[in-house]
This record gives structure tokens, C-alpha cells and sequence, in this order.
């Protein structure tokens, strides 16, 4: 399947659906539990990475959480 | 080394002022390590020891620097109480490849900038060059 990630085409072969946990393995991000992710212009609660699927032509974005703190 | 610009600087500071005793935070954007934008954001979290930034800002910055050909240099944000240096939560949170973490102390009489690059939970200090400072 053929997706635009972080606005370039990025194809994944062998498969027409993965969940966002197994697209973001697939897709070697680093430490994907300290991503946010938005899937066609829709912000993902991480609870839904699981059991959402992405499937050809669906656009997806990701960035890392960006937090912190003085204490 | 991070340039910042004097007018980005004073931004910088004057939306940490306003935003004291919480925490602000920002995005740096620019090219080859010259900060040109400065992009103030909301911290989620309302709290003056922790900051999150707001996900759809964020996602929007990342989408207007990518149309712009800017890369996002570093992220900003403010100790009101304690000194400009990483704490264990800034270095376990520091994940975005090649992005600075600039911090501005507000807790001495003056604002105190200090920037960091940290990888695989080790901060090491990055120089900061003010053009215009002093002038």
C-alpha cells in the first residue's frame, strides 16, 4: 500500500492494511510509544493505535510528544 | 551552535514573562542552525513544573515549516523556579531527532537561555550566539 507520511510517499509491499502500532514498526520509527499521531487530518488517541487501521492512499502524520518539565 | 536572533530572543522571553509562574514553551525554526521563527505554543498541561505542548499546534507548525522548507531547530520552553539546565523529565522526553532543548530560567533576576542536544538520554550544552546583542 501507498501512503504519505509526514508529506512524502512512503509504500509499504506485501500488505493492503496495518494497525498504527504495526504501520510505525513497519515505518522504523524510534521510540514510537513517544509519538502523536494524526491519521487523515484526525489526531489518534494511543489507545485506538491498535485497532486502527491504515490502508492505501490514507495520509499520515507523526511527531514526537513534546513535553517536559523543571522538576 | 543555535543562532538566535535579538528580536526572537526578546520574543522568546516577554512570552515567558506573560505566561509566569506556568511553564511556556515554543518551537525555533530556521535553516542550517539559524533560528529565523519563532512559534509560541500552548502548554496543556497549565502548570509551573511540567510542559506539554498542544498537539494540533504542533502538528500545524510541522505542516506550515515543511511548506516553508524550515527545518524545526529546537523547542522551547521556561523553568520559572529553577535553573536553565535539563531536568530527568526534559532529558527521558528529548526524542525528536536533531532538535535542540533551549531552556530560559526565570527563577534569578535576569533570564537565563541555555540550550542543550540531547541523544540516548545524554544532555550536552550547545553554544547560543545573540546577533545584535549588545548593541
Amino acid at each position: 500500500m501507498k501512503l504519505t507520511v509526514n508529506g512524502e510517499t512512503r509504500e509499504i509491499a506485501g500488505t493492503e492494511s496495518l494497525n498504527i502500532d504495526e504501520t510505525l514498526v513497519t515505518l522504523k520509527v524510534a521510540d514510537p510509544l513517544y509519538v502523536t499521531v494524526e491519521l487523515n487530518g484526525t489526531i489518534l488517541e494511543r489507545e485506538a493505535f491498535g485497532t486502527t487501521q491504515v490502508k492505501d492512499g490514507d495520509v499520515l502524520e507523526f511527531l514526537y510528544f513534546m513535553g517536559g518539565g523543571g522538576q | 551552535m543555535l543562532v538566535i536572533p535579538k528580536n526572537i530572543l526578546d520574543a522568546l522571553i516577554a512570552h515567558g514573562r506573560a505566561g509566569f509562574p506556568l511553564e511556556t514553551c515554543g518551537i525555533l525554526s530556521g535553516n542550517g542552525g539559524v533560528v529565523s521563527e519563532f512559534h509560541p505554543m500552548t502548554n496543556v498541561d497549565q502548570s509551573r513544573v511540567h510542559f506539554l505542548m498542544e498537539p494540533r499546534e504542533q502538528f500545524a507548525v510541522a505542516k506550515e515549516l515543511r511548506v516553508k522548507g524550515k527545518e524545526m531547530l529546537a523547542v522551547y520552553h521556561t523553568h520559572p523556579d529553577t535553573p536553565a539546565r535539563p531536568s530527568a523529565e526534559d532529558i527521558r522526553l528529548a526524542k525528536a531527532p536533531g532538535v535542540s532543548t533551549v531552556i530560559l530560567s526565570l527563577a534569578g533576576p535576569a533570564p537565563d537561555l541555555k540550550s542543550f542536544r540531547i541523544f540516548d538520554g545524554v544532555s550536552t550544552p550547545e553554544p547560543i550566539d545573540v546577533p545584535g546583542a549588545g548593541e
